[in-house]
């Protein structure tokens, strides 16, 4: 049982530490070209849509995925709180206290 | 944030992530406490895996006795998305010293990864690993001792929803989303507003058909290749 669970993680481990360090190589050894670089100054707007999206919906094999109504009424003062207040430390206080008001009240 | 690259600026801008890992980790230990692993194994966990939502994913597999290679299979899907991530950071460090870079490399999460895109709009696109460096290790400790905190509180504290603690990530993610779309002039906000609706209607749409963490994965490159696509006009 602790082979399986040790195994595990270690592999899981390794796996996940070549997907972080693997492009570190590639970039280092490698001239990206500019096609390239084009694509990845979009990936932090996508990838940061694409979790806080995901963190929306609720997924549902072979249907539409639901809304995750808690985390999508939450989510309204939290981005408010944000374009007034252009500080991540407010947005992620606000984003807390919000949640734990929608859990209370619903 | 400012656009000093110090050890220093690295602690203070990390901070409000923090909130975020505190929030998760706790979560995860009661999760894997629940699931009957011990502290020690959600530690070393912590420490070797070093992400989110492939470590809970480890746990329910753990639990149903699903095979190593599954295991190992689905965790790289979950995590392919941090390939790109790397991709796209490396390149603003490539002048650091070898280890460095790789333990730089090493260490980063979204939370890191999008906080050094935000940090490039402040200092001439520029970073360091000095500053990199320190919010990734302050991220990293955190984030253990976190889930350390949480498998011993396990019992006591049975709803890992207990307040609003696991929404910080989301919010924390939002405050980013929102600060890198107002802050990056390398492209107009419209171009960012597109990329953002045409990326959150993907994923909506390819939730359909997969789950949520590799539907993250295609909806940013979709998303990208949208971004190059609205560009060229």
């Amino acid at each position: 049982m602790n082979d399986y669970i040790y195994g595990s993680i270690i592999i899981s481990g390794i796996v996940t530490w070549l997907l972080r360090v693997v492009p570190f190589g590639i970039v280092k050894n490698v001239k990206i070209s500019k096609g390239v670089m084009s694509f990845l100054s979009f990936v932090p707007v996508a990838i940061l849509s694409a979790i806080f999206m995901e963190s929306l919906l609720v997924y549902n094999s072979g249907t539409w995925p639901a809304f995750n109504i808690e985390n999508l009424i939450a989510s309204v003062p939290t981005i408010i709180s944000g374009v007034i207040s252009k500080s991540l430390m407010v947005v992620v206080i606000v984003g807390v206290i919000s949640m734990a008001c929608v859990r209370f009240l619903m | 944030m400012n656009q000093e690259l110090s050890a220093r600026a690295g602690l203070k801008d990390v901070v409000p992530t923090l909130v975020g890992y505190i929030g998760v980790g706790l979560a995860f230990g009661i999760v894997a406490k629940a699931a009957n692993l011990s502290v020690l194994v959600v530690f070393i966990m912590s420490l070797l895996v070093y992400a989110g939502a492939a470590q809970f994913l480890i746990v329910s597999m753990l639990t149903a006795g699903a095979p190593v290679v599954t295991i190992a299979i689905s965790v790289l899907l979950i995590n392919a998305r941090m390939s790109l991530m790397s991709m796209t950071v490396a390149p603003y460090l490539k002048k650091e010293s070898l280890l460095k870079y790789i333990g730089l490399g090493s260490l980063l999460t979204d939370e890191t990864f999008a906080l050094s895109m935000n940090k490039l709009n402040y200092t001439d696109r520029q970073l360091n690993g000095a500053w990199l460096n320190t919010a990734n290790i302050v991220a990293y400790l955190v984030w253990a001792l976190s889930t350390v905190v949480g498998a011993v509180l396990g019992s006591a504290v049975s709803d890992p929803k207990f307040l609003g603690l696991d929404f910080a990530v989301v919010a924390m993610f939002i405050g980013l989303l929102y600060l890198q779309m107002i802050a990056d002039h390398s492209k107009p906000l419209i171009m960012h507003l597109e990329v953002a609706g045409f990326v959150m209607v993907s994923i909506f749409v390819l939730m359909r058909f997969m789950p949520g963490n590799t539907a993250i994965l295609v909806g940013t490159i979709l998303g990208c290749l949208f971004g190059m696509a609205v560009e060229k006009k």
